[in-house]
């Protein structure tokens, strides 16, 4: 049996599996996760986030591959034994027993004596902020409460491994962020390494020291939110993350840091050679983010006309169209009072800095 | 959202839309079973002298208590044995494919749409002397003798439990349905074996149709005359057949009539029991 501790390591090792209806859910899936790191699993919906949670959890067998927990293989554990910690999407209180049984379940699973695991789960209800709740069931808590009990059982049983599927999708957005506030606070006192599935861009950027970013079961990009967000890999992880204006183009030339592109919107810009070395006259997608766009006066960047404008708050979007009629969002600050653009006025625009100028190879 | 009638509640309608149904009770139900009560009532077989002299006889006669016992007995025997059978059947029906589960779901319901009386002759023919067991045994030199099947308790158990076993499988079967399969995962992950989850999760949570399926099995199994009657045969005698005695044969209406509503109170304490005991076990998972 795994020893539970806080903040063992995680490996996730070539780890592949086809269901046996025969679809290919995770391909070749590598993670290296250090102790005590908070990692969030970022995915579109049916990508294989929770096939490979359940794979860690122990209860799918995975077609190939190794899962490494410390210094031990538990590829052979049943999840019983792997000592992982986990908080279902719809959170599976039991509904017959009260709050302080679901959350003693599984001392009592260890044998653990009846007066230890009450103070045990009067400690952990005290931790989760819910002291008064211990004799209730668990249909007399809100959506949120039970959200924190389901945490504060998965963390009795003191796992070396917390794993999340989808925490704070049910709940609504104030409460959301309460309880990501709430989840870290834990995971720090605690030390736990954590896993947290989620399709929320936000929550995986805002809650994780690292990003594993899926789609159609393979790994994109495993890195810092910041790398993520500010030098994806690939086209995919570029769009999926954040929103972005796709701009395609030609590669007029290009060496590895540098590329200078064509766009068929008109103009030349610098873009960075995001997802491997690209070749000359290839055509590629150059990935701009909104807020990374600027008004230019002189004649560099692209023309377009303005569209709509948006006042979204603390910035504003403008719709531009381009010479090839493609539709390009902008987003500015708003500072002071800003310069108002009417409908129809003739503009440029520029990426702030090559660097931020992402350009991927075309697929067709 | 439909009209304003459309959208009252339900409770809200007058009570006078159930009388005709209200009325059919009353004269089919209420009716007979007020008429039996005042006919067990008498004395004598005319039905002319007040008295409980019926009830006093049977519950100072052994022989009647005899049989009362024995139909409880076979009762709960019958309950048993569809309860270790029929919780296996639905438990593997929630756990494989739609194609196993359509099969699963007809082999159960089989016994349904098939009639009472070929179903056990067909126990007959299975249990007798020359039936296929015996002949399968003696065949195989397992046995020298056929062994005494037909027209025992055993017999009567066995083709009984067939007979009823959709009563209690069908129940179990909602009953497990309704438990969210991540409860499962949830008590392994937090270290629970198989037989933990099954006696602290798995079987509460499936009380409710335990209680349903027990409840139909047995008073199913106490009032099922026919199956009763044939494979039992002579030697064996059960409530429903005593009182089918005394009232056709002997024509002895009040003590029918008396047999009838203490079987019917035996009943009722025995369903009572299941409930209370349903209801007893909410507690069930206060360790
Ligand atoms: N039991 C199963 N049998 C066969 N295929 C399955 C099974 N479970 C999932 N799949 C398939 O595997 C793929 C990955 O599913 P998975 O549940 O891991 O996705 P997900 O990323 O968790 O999606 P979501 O965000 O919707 O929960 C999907 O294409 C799905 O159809
Ligand atoms: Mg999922």
């Amino acid at each position: 049996m795994v020893e539970a501790q806080g903040g063992r390591s995680l490996v996730v090792d070539a780890i592949t599996h086809r269901y046996p209806s025969g679809a290919l859910a995770v391909e070749n899936i590598n993670l290296d996760i250090k102790g005590g790191e908070i990692i969030a699993l970022l995915g579109p919906s049916g990508c294989g986030k929770t096939t490979l949670l359940r794979i860690i959890a122990g209860f799918i067998a995975q077609s190939q591959g190794r899962i490494i927990i410390g210094d031990d293989i538990v590829d052979a554990l049943p999840p019983n034994k792997r000592a992982v910690g986990i908080v279902f999407q719809n959170y599976a209180l039991f509904p017959h027993l009260s709050i302080s049984e679901n959350v003693s379940y599984g001392l009592a699973a260890r044998g653990i004596d009846k007066v230890t695991r009450q103070r045990e789960a009067q400690r952990l209800l005290e931790l989760v902020q819910l002291p008064a709740m211990a004799e209730r069931l668990p249909r007399q808590l809100s959506g949120g409460q039970q959200q924190r009990v389901a945490l504060a059982r998965a963390l009795a049983i003191k796992p070396s491994i917390l794993l999340l599927d989808e925490p704070f999708a049910a709940l609504d957005k104030n409460l959301r962020l309460d309880m990501q506030i709430e989840v870290k606070r834990l995971q720090r006192v605690s030390g736990i390494t954590t896993l947290i599935v989620t399709h929320d861009q936000e929550e995986a950027l805002s809650m994780a020291d690292r990003v594993a970013v899926l789609s159609h079961g393979k790994l994109e990009q495993f890195g810092s939110p910041s790398d993520v967000y500010d030098r994806p890999q690939t086209l995919f992880v570029n769009t999926f993350v954040g929103s972005t204006n796709r701009m395609p183009g030609v590669v007029v030339a290009a060496d590895r840091a540098e590329a200078k592109v064509r766009l068929d919107a008109g103009a030349e810009i610098i873009a960075r050679p995001a997802g491997g070395a690209l070749s000359e006259g290839g055509r590629v997608t150059v990935c701009i983010r909104p807020e990374h766009l600027q008004f230019v006066a002189d004649e560099t960047g692209f023309a377009g006309v303005v569209g709509m404008s948006l006042p979204l708050g603390a910035t504003v979007v403008h719709e531009v169209t381009t010479a090839d009629g493609s539709g390009v969002k902008i987003s500015q600050a708003r500072i002071g009072e800003t310069r108002a653009l009417e409908n129809g006025a003739a503009v440029r625009l520029a990426p702030l800095a090559p660097s931020l100028a992402n350009a991927f190879p075309a697929t067709l | 959202m439909g009209t304003a009638p459309a959208s009252r509640d339900v409770t809200s309608y007058g009570m006078g839309l159930a009388a005709p149904l209200a009325l059919f009770f009353l004269v089919f139900f209420v009716a007979p079973l007020l008429q039996l009560l005042w006919l067990s009532l008498h004395n004598d077989t005319a039905a002319l002298h007040w008295g409980l002299g019926q009830y006093i006889h049977f519950l100072t006669d052994p022989f009647s208590l005899g049989v009362l016992g024995s139909t409880l007995l076979l009762g709960a025997e019958v309950t048993a044995v569809c309860l270790v059978l029929g919780f296996p059947i639905a438990w593997l029906y929630q756990r494989v494919g739609p194609r196993l589960q359509t099969i699963i779901i007809l082999i159960v319901l089989l016994p349904l749409l098939t009639s009472v009386v070929v179903r056990t002759f067909a126990w007959i023919v299975i249990l007798g002397r020359q039936g296929i067991i015996n002949a399968t045994l003696q065949s195989l030199g397992i046995i020298d003798t056929p062994l005494k099947l037909l027209y025992t308790q055993f017999g009567v158990v066995i083709a009984l439990a067939q007979v009823q076993m959709p009563l209690m499988t069908l129940p179990l079967i909602t009953a497990l349905g309704r438990i969210d399969p991540n409860l499962d995962d949830a008590s392994c992950s937090l270290g629970a074996g198989s037989w933990r989850t099954f006696f602290r999760i798995v079987l509460p949570l499936s009380l409710p149709g335990v209680i349903a399926g027990c409840t139909l099995t047995y008073a199913a199994a106490i009032t099922a005359f026919i199956t009763q009657s044939l494979v039992g045969g002579g030697q064996m005698l059960f409530m429903p057949m005593y009182l089918y005695q005394q009232a056709s044969t002997l024509q002895n209406w009040p003590f029918a009539s008396a047999i009838s509503i203490i079987f019917l109170l035996a009943v009722l304490a025995v369903v009572s029991v299941f409930t209370t005991l349903g209801r007893l076990s909410r507690g069930f998972g206060g360790e």
